[in-house]
């Protein structure tokens, strides 16, 4: 058996052993931070929040081989990771969560997790599952057609597979070679629902053969091989290829939402062996071992995350909430 | 009779109808394993298995489609739509299919289907969780939409929309599940007619016109004029909001002689607007006052709470367009108070 090392990898996909910090340290911030809303949640601070604990390495790999501010990306509500690493800051996730004015997204309007920044090409997305697909197809037509060479990323669930946004937005893409990457975190559910009663194929990326485009199924919880297999396909669209579909499998390791009892559909033997899968120990060992991080600088970074968080949440608190003063429309007439 | 919550007369409504009639079964996201994103399919996966209580992938369009066709093979399907607001990905196959098939196919097939979905605000899920665009079905030849405000009326509207022939919206709302209210033993009579208002109280002043969620408010707030203004206001809870019950209004009106409409949804063209002009077409001449009409503010509803607060109404507007259609009107009759208070008033209101 050939092992590779961690630097050997690193190579591989074009980093270097300061990436794989980078990458760890966005791992580590995503899951504090996703922690902490569902705290807030749990105290009654934020009245509904969309965890993404299970599924960073996926969002972290993935956004990392985006141009940050050049490239559009249209996260689903999950993606705490894909925002974080495109630049969004802890102060701005937590002002949406709170419904502040200052709220980057949208002043406090929309729900929390949908996220939306002008600046750094997140594209606001709503509730009804899998919209954003189509709009996709259209933000990268819009690229093509103005002749820049950005590529659009488009996150979506495997429960978003099922709607017909989905096929059309895909097959629109295909069809006019667009610069996209369709980009599926499966994590097995659509809230209850299995992916047996989604779908009669094994894989989303088995789709992409029906629409004449590459789809390929990737390890979501090893942030590497996700990192590589969306390098690859963002390589692809910039350089005038057409759409990828990758697929990430993966596994949320809480409720759908902060409303949701997972053990009413989800054997407990099936969430342990996920966890045993965590990306994040996952990632920590290969970087212990390859002496790119120790115990003690390990939890010095964590302490300095929680820090971040900490100072983040009292600056958020510290803001005002939006007035409906300020709003023509809300003065009845 | 026994006190039950709204969520418990729908859930053993659908269970009463599953027995009753082998082609009743049920489709929509979540409802098997999971009971429902609000819990009205509790247990009836297990008692009927995965044949009658169907989950559907997320795919609305798709399978109200379906349930379409398998209503125009003569099945009953009850499709669940797990919030009005996802209706809207299969509005063309209600719109254009369900409420047209009849008509269009020269009456040989009929479409036996209901659609049920919550709407409603107030709950922080902002602008495309917390919608009320039941107008929208209202407006459409071809379709029924009902729209009870108690657990009894939703016992006996339920039965009536499985029953019916024709396409049926079954609104709920997100706020009604866990209100109680007295629901009949099961008995074949308890089928309440799909196209009659109910006067919920009666009273002499003033009408109030409303349906789901604000008709329960509106009857909190009648009591509260009664006890602390003395006014005898007739609440009307429309419960069907087509076919609409005109009869029933303008007889009211004529007694009453003042209107207010009491509405969730957006004002701008809502159910509201076609009341108010059902008013003004058959009881003119025994108007005192204009009509109001008190509903959302024109906006998508947004999540901080405080805004949604300002964006929704409430019983409070409802107090205020009361007292001021009566001010308008010369005040209440006979009990000798007039538009004297209003100063009063609006400072209590802070
Ligand atoms: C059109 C529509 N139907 C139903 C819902 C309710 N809903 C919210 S999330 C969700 C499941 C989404 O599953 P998936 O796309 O796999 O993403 P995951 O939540 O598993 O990450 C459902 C059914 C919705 N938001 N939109």
């Amino acid at each position: 058996m050939v092992t590779t090392t961690l630097s050997d990898r690193l190579a591989d996909v074009g980093l270097a052993d300061a990436d794989a910090r980078t990458l760890y340290r966005w791992l580590l911030l995503t899951r504090a931070l996703d922690e902490r809303i569902w705290r807030l949640n749990r105290q009654g601070q934020v009245p509904f929040a969309i965890p993404a604990r299970g599924q960073e390495a996926a969002q972290v790999g993935s956004a990392y081989a985006l141009r940050p501010g050049h490239d559009v990306a249209l996260p689903y509500p999950r993606d705490l990771g894909v925002v974080l690493v495109l630049g969004m800051t802890p102060l701005e996730v937590l002002l949406s969560a709170l419904a502040r004015a200052d709220d980057p997204s949208s002043a406090g309007r929309q729900l929390p997790m949908h996220w939306g920044h002008a600046r750094l090409g997140i594209v606001s997305s709503s509730s009804p599952v899998g919209t954003q697909i189509p709009h996709a197809a259209g933000i990268a037509l819009a690229a093509r057609l103005r002749g820049a060479d950005s590529v659009t990323c488009c996150f979506f669930g495997d429960g978003a597979t099922s709607k017909s946004d989905f096929h059309e937005g895909v097959s629109f893409a295909a069809i006019h070679r667009l610069p996209i990457v369709f980009f599926c975190q499966n994590n097995g559910y659509a809230t209850s629902v299995p992916l047996s009663l989604q779908m009669a194929i094994p894989n989303v990326a088995d789709y992409a053969s029906a629409y004449g485009i590459p789809g390929l199924v990737v390890d979501g919880n090893d942030v590497l091989a996700v990192y590589a297999a969306t390098r690859e396909a963002v390589h692809r669209a910039r350089s005038g290829d057409g759409p990828t579909l990758l697929e990430a499998k993966t596994y949320r390791l809480l409720p759908h939402t902060s409303d949701d009892d997972d053990r009413r559909y989800r054997d407990p033997a099936e969430v342990a062996t996920w966890e045993a899968r965590d990306p994040l120990p996952r990632f920590r060992a290969d970087l212990l071992a390859a002496g790119l991080l120790d115990e003690p600088s390990d939890a010095e970074l964590l302490a300095e995350i929680h820090a971040e968080i900490d100072e983040a949440l009292t600056q958020a608190e510290a803001t005002a909430t939006p007035m409906p003063d300020g709003e023509p429309s809300l003065a009845r007439t | 009779m026994p006190e039950v919550t709204y969520r418990q007369a729908l859930h053993d409504t659908l269970r009463d109808e599953m027995l009753r009639d082998e082609n009743v079964f049920l489709m929509g996201e979540e409802i098997g394993v999971f009971e429902g994103s609000y819990k009205i399919t509790a247990g009836l996966l297990q008692e009927f298995g995965a044949k009658r209580v169907r989950d559907a992938p997320i795919a609305e369009e798709g399978f109200v489609g379906a349930a379409i066709g398998a209503a125009m093979l003569g099945l009953r399907p009850v499709v669940e739509i797990m919030t009005i607001n996802f209706i809207l990905l299969a509005m063309d196959q209600i719109i254009n299919h369900a409420a047209k098939i009849h008509y269009m196919f020269g009456g040989q097939s009929r479409v036996p289907m209901v659609i049920r979905t919550p709407g409603g605000g107030g709950q922080q899920l902002a602008a495309t969780h917390s919608q009320n665009p039941e107008v929208w079905f209202a407006h459409t030849p071809g379709l029924k939409v009902v729209a009870p405000s108690t657990p009894a009326d939703a016992r006996g509207l339920l039965k009536a929309s499985i029953r019916d022939d024709d396409p049926v919206l079954f609104l709920e709302n997100l706020a009604l599940y866990n209100t109680k209210g007295e629901v009949p033993e099961d008995r074949p009579d308890d089928v309440l007619p799909i196209g009659v208002a109910d006067v919920k109280r009666e009273g002499s002043d003033i009408t109030i016109i409303s349906y789901s969620r604000m008709a329960a408010v509106a009857m909190h707030v009648a009591e509260q004029l009664a006890s602390e203004d003395g006014i005898k206001a007739e609440v009307i809870d429309l419960r069907s909001l087509r076919p609409l019950d005109r009869a029933t209004i303008v007889d009211s009106v004529r007694k009453t002689n003042r209107a207010v409409v009491f509405e969730e949804d957006w004002r701008a063209y809502g159910i509201g607007a076609e009341v108010a002009a059902t008013i003004q077409e058959h009881a003119f001449d025994h108007l005192d006052a204009p009509v109001r009409r008190i509903a959302a503010a024109e906006v998508p509803l947004p999540y901080a709470k405080n805004m949604e607060l300002a964006a929704l109404p409430t019983g409070q507007h409802l107090v205020d367009a009361v007292h001021a259609t009566l001010d308008a009107s010369g005040g209440v009759r006979g009990n000798g108070r007039s538009n004297g208070s209003k100063g009063q008033r609006s400072a209590s209101r802070g």
